[in-house]
């Protein structure tokens, strides 16, 4: 495959926090367009991972390439520059806490485009907001004043701000009611559809794999195992991707996935 | 890199033909000049552009909502995205309409009045809660199961007596320095240096010592004990020990206040006998006043009852700064920025109580007769 359509090459990473070793010569590459899920037990450093690629942990070893850039101790002026094309949204949603949602997705156009005319500013806010998903009073409401899952949809709009071509998310249906889950996963197919972004998501909801995602990585023993789609995995036979895709709960998502299938196929 | 974003008129047509890259990093000053063109608008045709991200896209629809025009030359994708973008054109406030100022001020004022009162109302209410508390513990001691927790009760013992030790002696022993070397410089001008000694002992003793490690376990355990509440209160560890059957007065408020209460008289007997210390010092440096006088001056000037008005005050002003603390603490709700309120809420209370009963003890100690 071409250089140019790997977004994110990752190279024989290494993390460890003291004695403890998280990643232990990890590759993986993420493609241009594709929406890829990671996986992996609670532990094996799914959000180190993330934190690495955009640059928040430094590794003790390896390369991280984004947009063909080393990310690694990079100048503070060209990291500026890769940071204008990628959204992250955390999983708590990070919003800042004094500022109002509208406000909060206004401050990364701010911080990058000055120059931008305060009332383009607000009404690129306005529909960034309700594209999100967010009703159309939830403007002016700060933060604390929100439920988990609107806080969830309001990171997104400040992640999405830049019309960024990359997008980190970080278990975003976590804690989400089954409907707010399924709706906040078609609204992200529907924006990488619309906007031909690239999704990094950090999931544990098999529903939101089944339904999204075109590849699957697998990250177990400190390394990526395996990637794929959720078919070539499982046809692997790991005995961890086999518990977890094809467990009690595995099952129920590939049981909703087909009755959804049946059903379009139906209309 | 993409050409920046531009657009041409044909005035004959009316028709605005864009070319570049219609994307936030390229807008440049676009949107004022399609603001300020004023010819007229009835096709607007997007052919030519290289890139359309959703802020371009809005620019345009704002364009053709304005002029009226129609658009043509979207492929599919760019059209899917002019109508996510004209699905989303609905109002939002972006900030939170304020009142004009006076009205903005009076009210602040009434507010800051009313929280004021309810904030001593809740204080009280807090502190018959921990007294009912006290209570139910005193009575488990007779009818078991006891419900005293000894060993957190030991551990703020620690937190709050010996671990301050260290900062609280040192503090003391410079304002023993400080009050006996302002004292010698001021009664040296009618050549009663030798009082400097009365100064030191009775001020320490009776009214400094208390006092400034109150203001010391005020900023180190009342705090921590509004943080460290106010934090188990976001984390519903607080609502777990409800539904568990535990008691957070009993279990948190209890053993923290009475760590309080029994550590304050060591502290200020110890702050005391360190300020003197710096004192003694002192008058032997800059005085010539050898310590073993010293010592033989402090017993002579410094009665019983000074020792028994520092004591007395001293438990009292415990319970002021860990009730105050704990009840901040409780007070935490909804978000993490509230906890740094309520942190700087308790040491700022606490302080002011533990000064206003302070005076209250002065006058009335004076009144009692232990002058």
């Amino acid at each position: 495959m071409a250089d140019d359509d790997i977004v994110i090459r990752v190279r024989g990473l290494r993390n460890s926090f003291g004695e403890q070793v998280v990643h232990e010569g990890l590759d993986l590459d993420v493609r241009r367009g594709e929406i890829l899920g990671v996986v992996g037990g609670s532990g094996t450093g799914k959000s180190v991972l993330m934190r690495s690629i955009i640059g928040l942990q430094i590794p003790d070893e390896g390369e991280i390439t984004v947009f063909g850039e080393n990310t690694v101790d990079l100048e503070e002026n060209e990291a500026i520059e890769i940071r204008k094309r990628w959204g992250v949204l955390f999983q708590g949603g990070a919003l800042f806490s004094t500022l109002t949602v509208a406000e909060n997705v206004e401050v990364p156009i701010k911080e990058f485009y000055p120059n931008l005319d305060p009332a383009l500013l607000d009404e690129i806010a306005s529909y960034k907001v309700v594209m999100t998903g967010l009703p159309a009073d939830a403007g002016p409401k700060y933060p604390a004043e929100l439920s988990g899952g609107m806080r969830k949809r309001a990171g997104l709009a400040r992640a999405l701000a830049l019309d960024p071509e990359l997008l980190f998310l970080d278990e975003p249906t976590a804690g989400l009611d089954p409907i707010g889950a399924a709706a906040f996963d078609e609204l992200t197919l529907s924006l990488q559809r619309t906007m031909g972004l690239t999704v990094f998501l950090i999931t544990h909801d098999l529903d939101s794999l089944y339904a999204i995602c075109d590849r699957v990585a697998v990250i177990a023993d400190k390394k990526v195992i395996a990637v794929g789609t959720i078919d070539e995995l499982v046809a692997l036979d790991h005995p961890w991707i086999e518990e977890y895709f094809k467990g009690p709960r595995g099952r129920a998502a590939v049981a909703t996935q087909e009755a959804g299938k049946g059903k379009a196929g139906a209309d | 890199m993409s050409a920046p974003a531009a657009f041409t008129d044909d005035s004959a047509g009316g028709t605005l033909r864009f070319t570049g890259s219609l994307s936030l990093a390229n807008l440049g000053d676009m949107p004022e000049r399609l603001a300020a063109y004023d010819g007229k608008v009835e096709h607007i045709d997007l052919t030519g552009i290289e890139r359309l991200d959703t802020i371009g896209a809005w620019t345009i629809h704002r364009l053709a909502q304005r002029t009226g025009a129609d658009i043509k030359g979207l492929n599919a994708d760019a059209q899917h995205l002019f109508d996510q973008v004209q699905a989303a054109d609905q109002p939002v406030v972006i900030r939170v309409q304020h009142a004009p100022a006076f009205y903005r001020v009076l009210g602040e004022i009434g507010e800051a009045t009313i929280q004021t009162f309810k904030t001593m109302v809740g204080l009280l209410g807090f502190l018959g809660a921990t007294t009912l508390a006290f209570g139910a513990i005193l009575k488990s001691i007779f009818v078991p199961p006891r419900r005293f927790r000894f060993n957190a009760t030991v551990q703020r013992f620690e937190v709050v007596g010996v671990s301050a030790l260290g900062i609280i002696g040192l503090m003391s022993f410079l304002i023993g320095i400080v009050i006996a070397q302002q004292g010698a410089v001021q009664l040296r001008q009618f050549g009663a240096e030798v009082y400097t000694i009365n100064l030191v002992g009775r001020l320490s003793m009776r009214e400094l010592g208390v006092l400034m490690t109150a203001i010391m376990v005020a900023g180190r355990s009342g705090s921590s004990f509004a943080a460290q509440i106010g934090t188990m209160k976001l984390t519903e560890e607080i609502d777990a020990m409800r539904t568990i059957g535990v008691s957070p007065m009993e279990a948190l408020v209890v053993p923290r206040v009475l760590a309080a209460v029994v550590m304050m008289p060591l502290l200020g007997f110890y702050s005391a006998l360190v300020a003197m210390m710096g004192g003694c010092l002192l008058c032997w440096i800059a005085l010539g006043i050898p310590p073993v006088t010293y010592i033989q001056r402090i017993r002579e000037v410094v009665p019983i009852s000074d020792v028994y008005v520092g004591m007395i005050k001293a438990p009292v002003f415990g319970a002021i700064i860990a009730i105050a603390g704990c009840f901040q603490g409780m007070l935490v709700e909804a978000d993490a920025e509230q906890v740094g309120l309520r942190t700087t809420a308790a040491v700022v209370q606490g302080i002011f109580l533990v000064i206003v009963l302070d005076a209250f003890f002065a006058v009335f100690f004076s009144s009692v007769g232990w002058i």
